[in-house]
């Protein structure tokens, strides 16, 4: 069997990548990548947990309704950085600093 | 074959993260994009390990059809085309190493104080689309209907955001 504390590691891992990614990049898209990531993290606890009550099927559920939201989320947010970008003429999120540009 | 599922599991989760770190690291918002199409892979492959089907096609369907393919349009959409379009830089690179490694640590620590052995069970892996139709249907109908109006939210307010205004007079 697959050692559960592994599994939960492993999303802790991914949980931190998507954090760093999150911190650091410049690019709008890249932090975008990075929540996408983090939301996988987070489905892969869901996932892991639903051993518990295996025929309840909650995690596995819950982990598609997070799904749903993450691809709503990605829709609405790159609509929202095409129009940052036509007002910018950037996606730096350094260079994104007035309001009402 | 529980030897199998546990190599199998090692080996996704070392391409999960391996992919990760590669797209900390990397200056190209493509190669990033294409890292993180293998991680969702690698994540659906363990999502099929552990026992949940549907998720896992789900994933496949939903992220690496769908999400990421949106996110390469953006990028796509959002680059000068000339010069260096696709690089990208970092920032705060240390105050992000620090967040991340942090954060790893605390997790870590907490999750190897617990005593796991009680939430593993070995029952038999079966399939688990029949169930969750029927749970979707009947117990979760309400989440099921909120779900397909909010798509449908988003869908609208993501065509009003990005579309074209058509001024009319």
């Amino acid at each position: 069997m697959i050692p559960f504390a592994h599994i939960l590691i492993l999303s802790a891992v991914l949980f931190a990548i998507g954090l760093a990614l999150v911190v650091v990049r410049k690019n709008a898209i890249i932090v975008l990548m990075g929540i996408e990531l983090m939301l996988n993290a987070g489905n892969l606890n869901l996932v892991a947990f639903n051993q518990k009550n295996p025929e309840l099927l909650e995690g596995h559920l819950f982990a598609l309704v997070v799904m749903m939201i993450a691809a709503i989320e990605a829709a609405v947010a790159l609509a929202i950085i095409l129009k940052v970008y036509k007002l910018f003429q950037s996606v730096n999120l350094d260079e994104i600093n007035e309001m009402k540009g | 074959m529980s030897d199998m599922i546990t190599i199998a599991f090692y080996l996704f989760a070392g391409l999960s993260i391996i992919s990760g770190i590669f797209m900390i690291f990397t200056k190209n918002i493509l190669y990033a994009a294409f890292a993180l199409m293998f991680c969702f892979l690698s994540l659906a492959g363990i999502y099929v390990l552990l026992g949940a089907d549907f998720v896992a096609i789900t994933q496949l369907l939903v992220y690496v059809g769908g999400v990421l393919v949106l996110l390469i349009f953006g990028v796509m959409l959002t680059v000068r085309v000339e010069g260096k379009s696709l690089q990208t830089g970092s920032h705060l690179k240390w105050g992000g190493a620090l967040i991340g490694i942090l954060w790893i640590g605390i997790l870590v620590q907490l999750i190897l104080q617990v005593d796991w052995t009680a939430v593993m069970t070995d029952q038999p892996i079966e399939a688990s689309v029949n169930s969750i139709g029927k749970l979707l249907l009947s117990k979760y109908v309400i989440v099921f209907e909120l779900a397909g109006l909010l798509l449908l939210i988003g869908l609208v307010g993501a065509a009003y955001i990005a579309g074209a205004k058509i001024r009319t007079k």
